[in-house]
């Protein structure tokens, strides 16, 4: 590990698609990039026992949450031939229908990308400290865990 | 010694707090967990790992002073 400060992967409320519309936009300059690949992960209106979830509300151990961010990109960069890498977190409400993980991976090939992305989205659901709480309709809530 | 300890998501709505400072008079992981199952009786049945200084250990880790927080299961994207 080195002592640089990691970089803040975390974002209050939803990702919003003008947010990820420019951070697209931003690439054009990098002509050496022929592939990028996006996951957007959104939050889902489950129905557990009959109750709608409406939002969920994240929480984060915030400093080593971005440091197992950092260690997961470090880790993305030695695996794979990638241009550039962004990751953002949402904390706060997100509710239904609202984007609450945004990665972006870029490089010269498309193959590189469809796996770099598979396996960074995997790292951060196992490896990162981030806690949702889904938040039902009559304002109940239950503590979501990833499958 | 003298422990900075962090509770997070459904953890902290068992421990009422999301950070207390605790004395602990072991030496390892487990003599924490044993003073806060006394303390806070509904924790024996939650799931949870413990960091310290921001890395997942065992319970047989040794108490360094650092930073403590109780995990639960993680469930972000």
């Amino acid at each position: 590990m080195t002592d640089k400060k990691p970089k803040n992967v975390f974002k209050q409320g939803a990702i919003s698609s003008e947010f990820i519309g420019e951070s697209i936009a931003k690439h054009q300059t990098k002509t050496s990039i022929g592939a990028h690949n996006i996951f957007l992960g959104q939050v889902r209106a489950d129905v557990i026992d009959g109750k709608t979830v409406s939002a969920i509300e994240y929480t984060a151990y915030e400093d080593m949450a971005n440091a197992k961010f950092d260690e997961i990109r470090e880790a993305a960069f030695e695996k794979f031939e990638l241009t550039c890498m962004h990751i953002y977190h949402s904390l706060g409400t997100v509710k239904a229908g609202e984007i609450c993980l945004f990665v972006f991976v870029s490089s010269s090939r498309r193959k590189v990308v469809f796996k770099a992305l598979e396996y960074i989205v995997e790292e951060i659901k196992a490896q990162v400290p981030v806690f949702g709480k889904e938040i039902f309709k009559d304002d109940s809530h239950q503590w979501k865990v990833n499958n | 010694m003298t422990i900075n300890i962090k509770y997070f998501g459904l953890i902290a709505e068992v421990t009422q707090h999301e950070e207390e400072t605790m004395n602990v008079s072991g030496r390892f992981i487990s003599d924490l967990l044993e003073a806060l199952y006394s303390k806070y009786p509904d924790l024996k049945n939650k799931d949870f790992q413990v960091a310290q200084n921001q890395e997942l250990v065992s319970e047989n880790t040794e108490l360094s002073g650092q930073e403590l927080a109780l995990l639960p299961p993680f469930s972000g994207g």
